[in-house]
């Protein structure tokens, strides 16, 4: 990081000659430098203004470290430190300010200033690099004149398929604006290689997946809960079943970043979304090593691990956000991850109770893995808001409905041994005898979201991995900024 | 020409080097690690057998879980005690 430069004592003036209110006071400090120890710093023309001998700030160094966002700005300097600022132009600050009496007599009283070179969008990224470029860490890799940058992130393994955006410094210094942390912050370990993740490393994968930089908080959040012992994302990598990490997002972050809780909400087409759900896998691909074929032995995979990740609809549901029932406070930013193996779309378009629709969700649940598998898989129910209002109408809290709905899973053993119904799979005989068996753990085995367009009387089944403290549990963290 | 940061974590070497192959099992103490699957130790009772008869002395393992890592001390108990390692990864 370069060091601001020392401004000289007296009071400083920041201009530049493309700001017509700068143009009008122009004789104002030509007065000025006569009459007082002004210094004038002008960022474009070093002409400007005239009968001022200014001083030129063409690289933008004293704009840039002393924050200057609007010209023209007084700055009151003693012994090099800013003591008082103004920014514009106003007879009565400007007088106060400089301890003399009317000025600029035929001017308007009053001009609001324009914005600073050195808050340009179109120069702020460089300007970023050129002053704080050296605070990131990271090795530098330097692509070859010929080199296709697209192709060459390819060829070095970066990418899960799909193109990536190059992560420059610039790029990254903006996305490290998204977050008050410090870059070198070591946020936790990543499996499988249980390596150090940075805030800087987690942004330059953000960057790569497309992200914005307010996203930045959420992907941060999220890599630490997929990276915890209870989720488990080494063996969640590990296994031959498609498990992957599921992130659903609740609080007021959610509106703010723009993320999709409604139409097609687990489906393409939003960016927060598609982006948040990339980076989390990207950062355990790149930074924990963890890649298909290598300790990623999924038979098959499924789509949702190139992203999974959306928003909750809280205000359309009648129920507590899920990141309050894994034990965030409500109301409050949090991301939450269960480990998901695939999605099922649960139809019943007749059903107007609360019962009848629990039935046909347990029917759907029990044949989630294998029908006459049981208790070894957990299930996240996201509900359709047609769906939810049948339960809200007839006054059904979540536990309520998410015990009766494990309850009407229950099948005795005799119909789930190894060899009943002619299938080979099954509980062992030993289940033979037993009775009210249920599909998933009571109490803690199902979990209920709510998200989806307001047309269609749909629930989505995401099934689960090998459950509790043997496989993956759900864990929810807190978003902070 | 771009520069572009890291994205990995720069600590991956290029190549791990292996351990030697044993030329001989008799004498060595070679560790069964079972991963809790199905049937892992029907095939490790069969490993031990022919271990066995061939001079090998047999220490059998088994992680808690097969859908987690092998905790720390089971590896460092492994890595003290045997001169090699069988883990039986099937159903």
């Amino acid at each position: 990081m370069t060091t601001a430069p020392t401004l000289p004592d007296g009071i400083v003036a920041i201009v530049k000659r493309d700001c017509p209110t700068c143009v009008l006071v122009e004789p104002v400090l030509a007065d000025l430098a006569g009459r007082t120890d002004l210094t004038v710093y002008v960022q474009d023309d070093p002409s400007f203004p005239a009968g001022v001998d200014a001083i030129h700030d063409g690289d933008l160094a004293v704009s840039w470290h002393h924050e200057i966002e609007t010209v023209p700005t007084l700055l009151r300097v003693g012994d090099g430190a800013e003591t008082e600022r103004i920014v514009g132009w106003s007879r009565e600050q400007w007088e106060t300010f400089t301890g003399v009496a009317d000025l600029g007599v035929d001017l308007p009283d009053w001009r609001p200033g324009c914005g600073s070179l050195s808050v340009d969008p179109d120069r702020v990224d460089e300007l970023r690099v050129r002053f704080t470029g050296s605070k990131l860490h990271a090795r530098r890799v330097e692509f070859a004149v010929l080199e296709d940058e697209m192709e060459a992130m390819f060829d070095r393994g970066w990418s899960d398929g799909l193109p990536l955006v190059p992560p420059t410094e610039a790029r990254v210094l903006a996305m490290l604006e998204g977050t008050t942390r410090d870059p070198q912050e070591v946020v936790t370990l990543v499996p499988p290689d249980l390596v150090d993740v940075t805030v800087e490393k987690i942004a330059i994968n953000a960057v790569m997946a497309g992200c914005k930089p307010e996203y930045l908080p959420v992907v941060i959040a999220g890599v630490e809960a997929v990276c915890t012992d209870e989720f488990n994302m080494h063996g969640v990598l590990a296994t031959t079943m498609p498990a992957g990490p599921v992130l659903i997002v609740n609080g007021p972050i959610r509106d703010r970043i723009g993320m999709n809780h409604g139409g097609n909400a687990l489906g393409q087409g939003n960016r927060a979304n598609a982006t948040i759900g990339r980076a989390v896998q990207l950062v355990v691909r790149n930074v924990g090593g963890g890649r298909p074929g290598e300790v990623d032995r999924a038979t098959h995979g499924q789509p949702g691990k190139l992203t999974f990740c959306f928003a909750e609809d809280e205000a359309g549901s009648p129920w507590t956000p899920l990141s309050a029932d894994l034990g965030v406070d409500d109301g409050a930013d949090a991301v939450s991850v269960f480990c998901g193996t695939g999605v099922q779309n649960i139809t019943d378009q007749l059903s107007r109770d609360p019962e009848s629709l629990c039935r046909s969700f347990a029917e759907t649940i029990n044949a989630m893995q294998h029908p006459k598998l049981i208790l070894g898989f957990d299930a996240l129910l996201v509900l359709g808001p047609e769906h939810v209002r049948i339960f809200a109408e007839a006054g059904w809290d979540k536990a309520t409905t998410r015990d009766r709905i494990i309850e009407l899973t229950k099948r005795d053993g005799a119909e789930l041994v190894r060899g009943a119904g002619g299938m080979a799979e099954g509980l062992p005989e030993a289940f033979a005898e037993a009775e009210g068996l249920p599909k998933v753990r009571p109490g803690v085995g199902l979990l209920l979201a709510h998200a989806g367009g307001g047309a269609g009387l749909f629930t989505q089944l995401i099934a689960g991995w090998v459950s509790g403290e043997k496989g993956s549990q759900p864990v929810a963290r807190r978003i902070t900024a | 020409m771009t520069i572009v940061m890291d994205p990995t974590n720069e600590q991956r070497p290029a190549a791990w080097e292996r351990q030697r192959r044993l030329d001989s099992v008799e004498g060595k103490t070679i560790g069964l690690l079972d991963i809790s699957k199905a049937r892992g130790d029907v095939f490790l009772d069969e490993i031990e057998r022919q271990l066995v008869s061939r001079g090998a002395n047999v220490l059998r393992f088994m992680k808690p879980t097969f859908a987690k890592p092998a905790p720390v001390d089971l590896r460092h108990e492994i890595a003290t005690q045997c001169d090699a390692v069988i883990e039986a990864l099937a159903d």
